[in-house]
């Protein structure tokens, strides 16, 4: 029996790493994720979890705790946002290259300069390529349940990867949200015991981590990682499946909303998909033949999942909640690369909306599905890349 | 004097949405109150949100806060733009910002004031399908906590005016969620001020 309650997003991540309950956290505080981690920090100080909680002086600090608690063979967990995991670059590269199961919830804030806690997607797109798995969420319940499967993903011992779990700051993070929780006995179930691979602890068996590889193998070492990468599709959609029977949740690589016998559509990630899909369904009632995908697992990147779903159409439009200045949004890169590879693909054109915290209002999507429609009319695109609501 | 409310207004039977906004001042429990409705109206099986505009956070700075109550899964994640609710905490309010932005042909104002309900629909010059409820919510919380923290009779009063929730349900929430936090005359004071709240609001 679910249990449904009113709660934040931080509160139902926080609950959910409750209810996995790791053995290390590494903790330290930064808006918007200082309050997941403060709920955890209670069910710690209470003795409701067996946790040990390391509170460190920086998030290279957090980074550098969970690796050494991983190789050391236990369950390990942090969180974070922005300058935060700005900050822990250079560990995430040694949490993925290390093959640590590390979970993270990553609340979604924009970067400095100039300084802003509000969302954008600049953090969590500034570690895609650090070798870390990426789920994305629309809202408190999708955080709750990505982050368990998180520890079913990361775990599994065919890859052995890091996971970093996002939602949107205050959007989702703050605010209330009507959610249903597992029980306790099914979460432990569906997650099971922590299997260690390689323990340092192991102190029977010792083993070496880190090492320097030289030219002679560290190419070598780097094709593995990628190698594994492409066996993360089928595990994560096997997790799904495997939620989905005690959640009843059903979960893929992304969502295609109404994207069948669409023949534009908007690709968005996290809370504004929930957005525009009140948008399109409006579209839909005058007759205009609009749907949406919203990416879930977004390193590795499903390019011919995606492709699949989006070569049918006529016109689409990615949205970004970041941007790479002097390129395009790096969502629009991902589904343009995707779509390279097919014949017949849509026309496309990429809008950055909603940094800092700018509102994603029903009206943006509006604007852009009306110029989605004029583009499949024409055929013809005029502005690749644009900012949408932006004040003039 | 007991003023009897004859016709109860149920918001949202035509919609499945009902979408609120709360204005108040930080400090006067104003977010506190949208997450205790939020709270309450998860009966019947509905879905729920509340949030508050973040911004530089200041005891007295107007603040707005909001709520969804629907009986579909709520999709939209973004400010409410066209409210049927709109709740008034701070009476200063009334001349400071703009309480109406957006507010639907049929909107229910709750304000906490002590003015009769007529007088500030004059005031506000609303549109005639527009209705207004005024209750004294600073003067119950004086009575009943002690404090002028006016969001628990304005809650009760919101739950008169707009049916959205019994106030059984409502006072059983209150009970709960300030049940963790605060002492026995904390609580019983304030599942009191909702009572008054829900007793004396007046329709204009």
């Amino acid at each position: 029996m679910a249990r449904i309650l009113a709660v934040s997003g931080n509160e139902a991540v926080a609950e959910a790493l409750r209810q996995v309950n790791p053995d290390v956290c590494a903790a330290y505080p930064i808006t918007p994720q200082t309050e997941l981690m403060q709920r955890f920090a209670s069910f710690v100080s209470d003795g409701i979890v067996d946790t040990e909680l390391i509170l460190v002086e920086s998030e290279h600090s957090a980074m550098s705790t969970c690796i050494g608690a991983s190789a050391g063979g236990g369950r390990v967990v942090t969180a974070t946002s922005s300058q935060g995991l700005a900050l822990m670059w250079e560990m995430l590269y040694i949490a993925s290259g290390l093959r640590l199961p590390i979970v993270m919830p990553v609340v979604n804030r924009s970067l400095s300069a100039p300084i802003n806690i509000h969302c954008d997607h600049s953090d969590a797109m500034g570690a895609r390529d650090s070798g870390w798995i990426q789920l994305w969420s629309e809202n408190a319940q999708e955080a709750y349940d990505n982050t368990l499967q998180a520890f079913r993903i990361a775990e599994h011992m065919d890859i052995r990867l890091p996971v970093i779990v996002c939602m949107d700051g205050f959007i989702i993070g703050h605010s209330i949200q009507r959610i249903e929780y597992l029980e306790d006995e099914e979460v432990k179930k569906f997650v099971g015991e922590f299997k260690p691979l390689n323990p340092l602890l192991d102190i029977d068996n010792p083993k070496s981590y880190g090492p320097l590889i030289l030219p002679d193998l560290y190419h070598e070492y780097k094709r593995a990682q990628h190698e594994v990468m492409t066996k993360v599709k089928d595990i994560v959609l096997d997790v799904a499946e495997e939620f989905e029977k005690i959640g009843g949740r059903r979960y893929g690589l992304f969502e295609a909303y109404r994207l069948d016998d669409a023949e534009t559509a908007l690709v968005i990630l996290n809370s504004a998909a929930g957005t525009s899909k009140d948008v399109i369904d409006e579209f839909r009632e005058r007759g205009i033949m609009a749907g949406l995908l919203k990416p879930r697992l977004f390193r590795p990147f499903p390019y011919e999942e995606v492709a699949n779903a989006l070569k049918h159409l006529k016109a689409i439009c990615v949205l970004d909640r970041a941007d790479s200045f002097g390129g395009y949004g790096p969502l629009f890169m991902e589904v343009s690369s995707a779509l390279y590879q097919v014949r017949e693909r849509p026309r496309m054109i990429n809008k950055i909306y909603g940094l800092g915290g700018r509102d994603y209002l029903p009206q943006h999507a509006e604007q852009v599905l009306s110029e989605l429609v004029e583009i499949a009319k024409t055929d013809k695109v005029e502005i690749i890349k644009e900012y949408i609501g932006v004040r003039e | 004097m007991t003023i009897i409310i004859t016709r109860i207004f149920v918001v949202g039977t035509m919609a499945d949405t009902v979408e609120i906004r709360w204005h108040g001042r930080g400090g006067q429990g104003t977010v506190t109150a949208a997450k205790v409705l939020a709270d309450a109206c998860l009966s019947g099986g509905r879905y729920v949100q509340a949030f508050p505009e973040y911004g530089p956070e200041r005891a007295g700075a107007p603040l707005r806060a909001y709520n969804r109550i629907s009986s579909k899964p709520i999709r939209m994640h973004c400010p409410v733009l066209k409210p049927q609710v709109i709740n008034v905490v701070d009476p200063t309010l009334l001349d400071a910002v703009n309480i109406q932005e957006g507010a639907t042909e049929d909107a229910t104002f709750i304000i906490n004031t002590s003015k009769d309900p007529k007088e500030i629909k004059e005031k506000l010059k609303l549109a005639p399908g527009q209705r207004v409820f005024t209750v004294d919510a600073t003067k119950i919380a004086i009575d009943c906590i002690g404090r002028a923290l006016p969001n628990a009779p304005m809650l009760g009063a919101m739950c008169r005016a707009t049916g959205l929730v019994s106030l059984e349900h409502l006072l059983e929430d209150i009970r709960k969620s300030f049940g963790k936090k605060f002492s026995q005359k904390i609580i019983d004071g304030n599942l009191e001020a909702t009572r008054r709240g829900y007793e004396e609001v007046k329709e204009g």
